[in-house]
């Protein structure tokens, strides 16, 4: 099952590398990271998304909580918790006369925002679950996309209930 | 206390009380080796390889309870020192490994010794820091000794750029007697609830059987394991790891349990209905196949690393915490609820009768039985003769293989960290620098390194450091002449192909040791071997390189194949007790 492992982490060079070392080292599986300091700079904010049977979740987290540099670390897909998640993409396609229409129709009804226009690209910046930001990049051909960019999950508990020292 | 980087080292060692640092100096540490000269702080033991340092602090480590502390240079100083890191983290034996690192201005620019020391032993430490501010130096320093040694203690690596130790750069200096880490707050005491409800099964119990590991041993846990076992009346077996824990020689002790384990504990594994785990993390060489691992019991299970628990094997009822202090709790409990010291507590004495009775049964199986009548040397006559000669009382490393095998099953442990040896990585070369440490640590005692010929000689250098130091270290070869659990692997697995585990030009050890300016002996017959331990450790400051030709093809039995269950296992056949 998929788990977003939110993980507050030690702000020190290394700490990224300890965490993306633990999975290679124990074959686990990092679908996508993210990683930023926080309010308190001595501190990052991280986002895993990874994969596995309870047995395997359960592991990846005691070993996540076990690296020194791992202050504080919740599994967002437990029974008790309601979460929400985005991903942020931003995403160049080919835009000849013919199809900016077309483009900028789609980009509302996914609500994206046209960030970057040239003679022959636009640029849409798109926010939401990685299954919009999917369902959005099958809406074209592979042909008509320049580039895509996403910045990996992030996700964050509903309610009072928050990640922090 | 204004100090350089090099004198706050010096100073520190001083102040946190390390006694010993094993080491080798080189270019990125020169300033350092100069304050410690100095300062008159540490006594330094130079060693003739780094990999001989990591292993010599290990040995003192797991002999003392102490950190070990070994110091080593940059680049090759530092690669060669990653096996014995790497032999520390798998045992979790405390270790604080400084590398001198090239100054912080040119890291990344491939200069001279220059490898990247943090990570390349980041997947074998506990944890490792890069020293980039002279300002930091002695609180890391704290904080690596802290780290090391608390929780499930481990190696941890000091990385420390040449610049940092400048003599001209100088920054106060004041000793933290102790540290406080957000990110680091291992737990100590178990959840009461959990030892209660782990208790309550084992009462209820019919087919109990303790499982302890190195944790009793790292734990300083003996003496409340001791008490628990006895006052419940439970069998007891013990990994590679834990031995000497629990005293061999008690009637309730089965022996070492595993792929070499006895018929009378692997049989009680398998058969019990509660088993509690103590300080042990189910490795592969004890369970053998998962699947037919332990098929009835409820597992308990105490251990102070959580992910330890239920990582290869589910449990039932896990204990996160310190093993004395849960053992010591439950013993508390006991005292509470039983009126008086000497009443049973168990619920079903007679399930537990039975029980016993059971064991005896399997114990007379004798699984350890062999031929001692033979001209040729039997290994294992050797090891119950060594066990003889020294009382029991003898400090034991060994390397790895079939030697290690002997010592375990045959000396038979009563105290713990008599036992030294490299259990989890298996690191052949472990035994003779990890004896230096043993010895320097209990110059009084004697301490024997029984060791093969094949592993010998991965570290036989070291034979200069025992002459320097003059550490009376008796060597216990083994020698068959052939790399011994590789050809067994190779006659029972391949067919009896054995391919490079024949061992060509062997040295004269004889002469060797005299070379280095010991005492050699080479022993060819059963009946001179007791003589011939006798006469070596009559030589009280002496080392003495005594090696055995022992019986060439000798297989160390009982044996779990690999993809057996524990009630598989194979007894030494009749042909090979002649």
């Amino acid at each position: 099952m998929r788990h977003i492992i939110s993980i507050l982490l030690e702000n020190e060079s290394g700490a990224l590398s300890r965490v993306a070392g633990l999975f290679s080292a124990r074959a686990y599986n990092i679908e996508s990271l993210t990683v930023a300091p926080t309010e308190d700079p001595s501190l990052s904010r991280m986002t895993l998304v990874t994969s596995g049977s309870a047995e395997i979740i359960e592991q990846i987290t005691k070993q996540l909580n076990k690296l020194i540099d791992v202050v504080k670390l919740n599994d967002l897909n437990v029974s008790q918790v309601q979460h929400i998640e985005r991903e942020m993409m931003l995403i160049k396609v080919k835009a000849p006369v013919s199809a900016r229409d077309e483009i900028m129709r789609l980009s509302d009804i996914f609500r994206g925002n046209i960030i970057d226009v040239t003679d022959d690209a636009y640029t849409v910046e798109l926010t939401g679950t990685s299954d919009k930001l999917n369902a959005f990049i099958a809406s074209f051909d592979c042909d008509s996309i320049l580039e895509t960019v996403r910045s990996g999950v992030m996700g964050i508990a509903r309610g009072s209930s928050a990640l922090h020292l | 206390m204004e100090l350089s980087g090099a004198e706050i080292i010096a100073q520190f060692l001083k102040d946190e009380d390390v006694e010993y640092l094993f080491g080798y100096p080189g270019g990125a540490v020169l300033h350092i080796y100069d304050a410690l000269m100095r300062a008159d702080s540490v006594k330094h033991i130079l060693v003739r390889h780094e990999q001989a340092a990591t292993h010599a602090a290990d040995g003192y480590a797991r002999s003392t309870g102490r950190t070990g502390v070994a110091l080593v240079t940059s680049g090759p100083g530092m690669t060669n020192a990653v096996t014995g890191i790497a032999t520390a983290y798998l045992d979790s034996i405390p270790l604080v490994v400084l590398t001198g690192q090239v100054p912080t201005a040119v890291i990344g620019s491939d200069a001279f010794q220059e490898v990247d020391s943090v990570g390349i032993s980041r997947p074998c430490v506990k944890h490792n820091f890069l020293v980039k501010d002279v300002k930091d130096l002695a609180e890391t320093l704290k904080k690596a000794f802290y780290v090391a040694s608390t929780g499930r203690p481990g190696p941890v690596v000091v990385d420390i750029p040449k610049n940092i130790t400048d003599p001209n750069i100088k920054v106060p200096y004041t000793y933290l007697p102790s540290i406080e880490m957000r990110s680091y707050n291992p737990v100590t005491k178990g959840h009461p609830f959990q030892i209660k409800k782990a208790l309550e099964l084992m009462l209820n119990a019919k087919k109990p059987v303790f499982y302890t590991g190195g944790g009793v041993v790292l734990s300083n846990a003996s003496a409340s394991l001791r008490s628990l076992v006895q006052r419940l009346n439970f069998p007891i077996t013990s990994t590679l790891m834990g031995l000497g824990a629990y005293a061999s020689s008690d009637e309730q002790f089965l022996g070492m349990l595993g792929m070499h384990g006895t018929y009378e504990a692997n049989m009680a594994m398998h058969d019990t209905d509660v088993l509690i785990a103590v300080g042990a993390r189910f490795d592969d060489r004890v369970t053998g196949h998962l699947e037919k691992f332990c098929p009835d019991a409820k597992i308990i299970h105490i251990d102070i690393d959580p992910s330890s628990i239920s990582k290869t094997v589910q449990v039932d009822v896990p204990i996160v915490g310190d093993v004395d202090d849960v053992l010591t709790t439950m013993l508390e409990i006991l005292k509470e609820t039983a009126s008086s010291a000497n009443d049973s507590v168990v619920k079903d004495e007679p399930a537990l009768k039975d029980w016993w009775k059971q064991i005896k049964q399997w114990r007379k199986k004798n699984c350890l039985r062999y031929n001692k009548k033979t001209k040729t040397i039997k290994p294992q006559f050797v090891i119950e003769k060594l066990h003889e000669i020294t009382k029991g009382d003898a400090y034991v490393t060994s390397d790895v293989g079939q030697h290690q095998m002997f010592a375990a099953q045959y000396y038979g442990f009563d105290e713990p960290r008599r036992w030294v040896n490299s259990g989890g990585l298996g690191t052949m070369g472990f035994g003779l620098p990890a004896a230096m440490g043993v010895q320097l640590a209990h110059p009084d005692k004697p301490v024997a390194c029984v060791t093969g010929e094949g592993s010998i000689q991965m570290n036989i250098q070291e034979l200069a450091t025992c002459m320097q130091y003059q550490l009376p270290i008796k060597i216990i070869n083994l020698n068959n002449r052939f790399l011994g659990m590789v050809r067994q692997w190779q006659e029972f697995f391949y067919e009896g192909r054995y391919a490079m585990s024949y061992m060509d030009s062997i040295p004269d050890f004889v002469k060797l040791a005299e070379s280095y300016g010991h005492v050699g002996m080479q022993i060819d017959k059963t009946s001179d071997v007791e003589d011939a331990l006798k006469e070596a450790f009559a030589m009280k400051d002496k080392l003495v390189f005594i090696d055995f030709i022992t019986n060439r093809e000798e297989n160390v039995y009982p044996m779990i194949a690999a993809g057996k269950g524990q009630h598989e296992m194979e007894l030494a056949p009749d042909s090979e007790l002649v």
